[in-house]
């Protein structure tokens, strides 16, 4: 926020300074030796750090957003259709977009935090001096995890808010269990969870990458560190909603583009 | 040989080091003086290619580093070992794996007891017991025995310059005369250069071979002792005289 605030000029700043370090990380990605240990560490650090918040929200979003859907559905009598529906939403954009926010808020911080703590302890410039390349070291491993991570995450939080529609709709509204998964297993698509994939993997990279970069460029003791992960959860947080709306533009004809063409009078 | 020609660098508008020329030759032991806050961290830091100069190069062995690609600068890093003046210790690993660090990323060849043993010999170079201080983090040890596990991996891999960076402030005599020994004795038996900020002006007449006194970004007097103890300049004057008091 305070790199939008502070205006134009340093805002374009920001986004060079940006776009400088995620070309260094894709720069060093290729390169031996790779870091399997500390690729493993974030692995585990992302996924179960994360993992126990994602289930409570996913399940959480999904007993409201069924709740809410079934007051809107009961107008047309469509009750049954609250599967699909929350299904839908929660695979496409709910689920990757939650869990982006989640784990920026979690992982992110953290992220910066800690990197941030090496800058200016100077363990950032000792890894420099011990001929490692920190970039290597410390943010492609964390880039990777982050981009692995968050599709699976996405996908037991798309798992767990239907669990809580499954309990809306047919533990409290009554709708039978067979009707309630025929309707969901007719309008179902795979593509639904593809696009919420893709795009948890894009909010991976995404929030590892600024977050890398925040605790980075980190200066000036304890507030420096605390400015530097606030800044990476907003920054994060921001790009996700920035980028869910573009990335359905263009995940849209690419996915579903053939139900377009289906659709073509033959 | 290092050779600093012309060095200057400012942060914002500030002006810290004012134009730096330095030859330091192979297998020699150079000593940086001056007061707090004059520059000499961020002399250290160019010297090594952390830091690059707004003007002015830093030629090593024929290269210059002030203009190098990261890549390039990890080869010449190879050379180079470095102790930070607040010892920068990884804290999120033990320091026994602090000092295989540089082993490990650079000594395949070394491995099991191996490893171990090269480990254990560099704690006991500065009196650290490998298996009291070595499981512990480095948050879990004093000031002094943290600056030693520093000393240690900044020597883990034998380079042929090593950067001290106030290496024995906060360690006791004893210590520190060890250190001091440790740093003639790398000298006189593998050429290693020395470059040793310090504020311990017993030490620095001690390993010395060149002394430099940094005040305000600049070289303000260079030699020996007899140089140091005779300098006109007012800062230096004082710097020295409650020594001088001492031990005359
Ligand atoms: N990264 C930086 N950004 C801005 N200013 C800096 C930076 N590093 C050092 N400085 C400034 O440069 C000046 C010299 O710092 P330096 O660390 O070299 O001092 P020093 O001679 O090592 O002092 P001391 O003996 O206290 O360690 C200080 O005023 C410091 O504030
Ligand atoms: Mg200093």
């Amino acid at each position: 926020m305070a790199a939008v605030g502070q205006g134009p000029l340093a805002f374009v700043q920001g986004a060079g300074e940006l776009a400088v370090f995620v070309g260094r990380t894709f720069a060093w990605m290729p390169r031996r030796p790779f870091r399997w240990a500390q690729l493993f560490r974030h692995l585990r650090d992302i996924g179960f750090g994360s993992l126990f918040i994602v289930v409570l929200t996913g399940f959480f979003t999904g007993l409201v957003f069924g709740f809410q859907t079934l007051q809107g559905f009961r107008r047309f009598g469509a009750e049954a259709l609250v599967g699909p529906a929350t299904l839908l939403t929660l695979s496409r954009e709910l689920g990757p977009v939650l869990t982006g926010l989640m784990v920026a808020g979690r992982s992110g911080s953290g992220m910066a935090t800690e990197l941030g703590t090496m800058r200016v302890t100077e363990q950032i410039d000792a890894l420099s001096t011990l001929a490692v390349e920190p970039m290597q070291y410390l943010v492609v491993p964390r880039v990777l995890a982050a981009t692995l991570m968050m599709p699976l995450l996405t996908a037991i939080f798309t798992g767990f808010g239907f669990y809580g529609c499954y309990l809306i709709g047919v533990g409290r509204e009554g709708i039978d269990p067979g009707v309630f998964f025929f309707e969901t297993w007719q309008a179902a698509d795979p593509d639904d969870f593809y696009e919420g994939w893709i795009k948890g993997a894009f909010f991976g990279a995404q929030i590892s990458l600024i977050s890398s970069w925040q605790g980075f460029r980190a200066s000036g003791g304890a507030r420096g560190v605390g400015e530097a992960a606030t800044r990476a959860v907003v920054l994060s947080s921001v790009s996700i909603l920035v980028g869910t709306y573009l990335l359905a533009e263009l995940l849209d004809p690419l996915i579903h583009g053939y139900i377009w063409f289906d659709a073509l009078p033959k | 040989m290092i050779r600093i020609v012309g060095v200057r660098k400012r942060f914002g508008d500030r002006e810290v080091l004012k134009g730096i020329d330095l030859d330091i030759p192979r297998g020699s032991n150079l000593v940086i003086l001056g007061g707090s806050g004059m520059g000499k961290s961020v002399l250290m830091k160019h010297i090594i290619g952390l830091l690059q100069p707004d003007e002015g190069q830093i030629i090593v062995d024929g290269e210059d580093i002030s203009r190098m690609s990261p890549l390039q600068l990890k080869r010449v890093r190879g050379k180079f070992g470095m102790v930070f003046q607040n010892g920068a210790l990884f804290d999120s690993m033990s320091n026994w794996d602090n000092v295989a660090f540089p082993l490990r990323e650079h000594r395949r060849d070394l491995k099991g007891a191996a490893l171990d043993e090269r480990v254990r010999h560099l704690f006991q170079l500065f009196s650290l017991d490998p298996d009291v201080v070595g499981p512990r983090a480095p948050s879990e040890i004093s000031g002094g025995q943290r600056k030693r596990v520093a000393l240690a991996r900044a020597v883990a891999l034998d380079p042929a310059i090593v950067l001290y960076d106030e290496p024995t402030t906060g360690l006791d005599p004893i210590t520190t005369d060890q250190v001091d020994e440790m740093i003639l004795d790398a000298k006189r038996k593998l050429g290693v250069t020395s470059i040793v900020i310090s504020h311990d002006i017993a030490s620095a007449f001690k390993i010395a071979d060149h002394i430099i006194f940094i005040y305000d970004g600049q070289i303000v007097v260079r030699g020996l002792k007899h140089e140091m103890l005779t300098s006109t300049h007012p800062f230096v004057q004082r710097f020295f005289a409650t020594w001088t008091a001492k031990n005359v």
